[in-house]
């Protein structure tokens, strides 16, 4: 479903993505973990129109998403690491706007909306401007829409950040549920090891730009001789903090995790 | 064709929404209108250039309209921040749809806004009138609306380009300082173009604001009263605006094509 190839991708003289080559089965959940800076969320906008490669190549669903941008744009959805929508509209408008730009036809439009908006508990408050939701509904608001329009391939960047465990809880069991009901493939980021347990079928870790680990969780546990996924990926990436290229909210963020690990 | 009418629909939506907006941005020009209007009266009608209310009239409502318009542009920096823009630049349809109807979306709120502070110039005293000053002509009113329009959409695709070029707040205050406020001080609005010198005219005459407002007091107050209304004329004035708005919207369409994020 998503096949890349010798991906690298260069800011000046930085290089973010060093030679990357892997391949994502259709209907598979795949984790890509790796430090703050290792060039996850850089590898995610390459792959999905936002920036082009330096070099390598891409197929998502069969399509370079260079040569053939709109019918690779149709075959995936994708939550940003950062917020995307828009504030100054509904819950409601800001899904209906999205299904328009991606030709869901009108009937099955209202219905996946209603089922949606439902599914992840947001039909209450469908008709409230989304500046006034919380971190989590707004979050919850853009998982929803990235399924709105049946994609084969869902990117999902950190979807999990700042939500609190009964929400990252129920996100990752719809996730899974659509995944299984609807085939999608699914392309995921997170720093949480336990999630990516819980819902990976194979997991790439990166560092400093280049994969040093793919496998299912037993794998990286059996090579690493270890007995958590999280110790297997201290192993593979070495405890020492991230900080070339960083800039300051890589390194708040690093500093927070430095203490929640300790 | 979706794609176009949804992110028209939108700029619409954001407009009604904020009506707070709608009055608080109609108050700049409404303070030239009265304070320059009626203050500058009586000094310009001694010069013997005549009423000072209706020479100004068009000008702010030409006023109005540019600030609109090339703001509803340059609110894409909001969309960068906030990053609304990054869905609309993955969404499945051409990129010039979605500039198109963000465009076309400003350039409507644009032209309502300058049809508002046309009504705010009528209730000031400011009557439309014929060219052979035979009474009021209230049918100068929808070739207004026409140059309204254009004035809309040549400013709001210009907006469009630089909102797809600057990415800071800092980029934003120079454009404002050196591009938006020149436009409007360099068009007309407030003095006559005329006898300014070989210099000045020359700028003048790329200012594209100059044609609008230029085309805007041709049609509302004629060339009867003051000689050097009509300084270029209708056809003109209509042709460079489309040029120019053919141009800017060609423009917008490749800058915005091109964003990375
Ligand atoms: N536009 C850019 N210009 C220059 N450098 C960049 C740019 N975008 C990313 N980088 C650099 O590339 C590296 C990889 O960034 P990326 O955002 O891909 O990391 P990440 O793995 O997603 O990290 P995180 O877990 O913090 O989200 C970082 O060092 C970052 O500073
Ligand atoms: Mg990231």
């Amino acid at each position: 479903m998503i096949r890349v190839e010798n991906l690298t991708k260069t800011f000046g003289e930085f290089t973010a993505v060093k030679d990357i080559t892997f391949e994502v089965d259709s209907g598979e959940v795949f984790a890509f973990l790796g430090p703050n800076g290792a060039g996850k969320t850089t590898t995610i906008k390459m792959l999905t129109t936002l920036l082009r490669p330096t070099a390598g190549r891409i197929h998502l669903d069969g399509f370079d998403p260079w040569v053939k941008q709109r019918e690779a744009r149709q075959c995936f959805g994708i939550v940003f690491q950062d917020p995307s929508l828009d504030g100054e509209q509904t819950a409601y408008e800001n899904m209906e706007l999205h299904g328009i730009l991606y030709h869901v036809p009108h009937k099955v439009r209202v219905e996946r909306i209603e089922q949606l908006l439902k599914l992840f508990e947001l039909w209450e408050r469908r008709k409230d401007l989304v500046k006034t939701f919380s971190g989590g509904m707004k979050r919850r608001l853009e998982i929803a829409r990235g399924f709105l329009h049946t994609p084969k391939i869902l990117f999902l960047d950190e979807p999990t950040l700042g939500l609190d465990p009964q929400s990252r809880n129920q996100l990752w069991t719809h996730v899974k549920g659509l995944n299984e009901r609807e085939n999608t493939t699914v392309f995921l980021t997170t720093h949480y090891m336990d999630e990516a347990d819980r819902v990976a079928h194979r997991i790439a870790v990166m560092d400093h730009g280049a994969i040093v680990a793919i496998g299912t969780s037993a794998e990286l546990k059996a090579k690493t001789n270890t007995d958590s996924l999280e110790n297997a990926f201290l192993a593979l990436t070495g405890s020492s903090l991230r900080d070339e290229g960083a800039n300051s909210t890589d390194a708040m963020r690093r500093f927070a995790q430095m203490w929640q690990k300790r | 064709m979706g794609a176009i009418y949804i992110m028209w629909l939108r700029e619409l939506k954001r407009y009604f929404r904020s009506k707070a907006q709608i009055i608080v941005s109609l108050g700049q020009p409404t303070l030239y209108l009265l304070a320059l209007g009626f203050g500058f009266g009586p000094v310009f009608a001694k010069a013997g250039a005549g009423n000072y209310i209706q020479f100004i009239a068009p000008g702010v409502i030409g006023m109005t309209v540019l600030f609109s318009s090339i703001f509803s542009g340059m609110a894409m920096l909001w969309d960068r921040q906030f990053g609304f823009l990054k869905e609309t630049l993955v969404a499945p349809v051409p990129r010039i749809q979605i500039i198109f109807g963000r465009t076309l979306g400003g350039a409507t709120v644009a032209s309502l806004q300058g049809l508002l502070m046309l009504i705010v110039c009528l209730i000031a005293g400011f009557r439309p009138l014929h060219q052979n000053g035979a009474g009021h002509n209230w049918l100068a009113l929808p070739a207004a609306g026409i140059f309204i329009g254009m004035i809309a959409l040549v400013f709001a695709a210009l907006g469009s380009s630089i909102g797809s070029t600057i990415k800071d707040m800092q980029g934003f205050q120079m454009l404002m300082n050196f591009l938006v406020m020149p436009l409007f001080f360099l068009s007309g609005a407030l003095f006559p173009l005329k006898n300014l010198g070989r210099v000045l005219t020359w700028i003048t005459h790329l200012d594209p604001l100059a044609y609008g407002i230029d085309g805007l007091r041709g049609v509302l107050i004629g060339n009867w009263q003051f000689s050097f209304n009509w300084q270029f004329n209708f056809m003109l004035d209509l042709c460079i605006l489309a040029a120019l708005a053919a141009i800017f919207l060609g423009t917008s369409a490749w800058l915005f094509s091109r964003i990375e994020v």
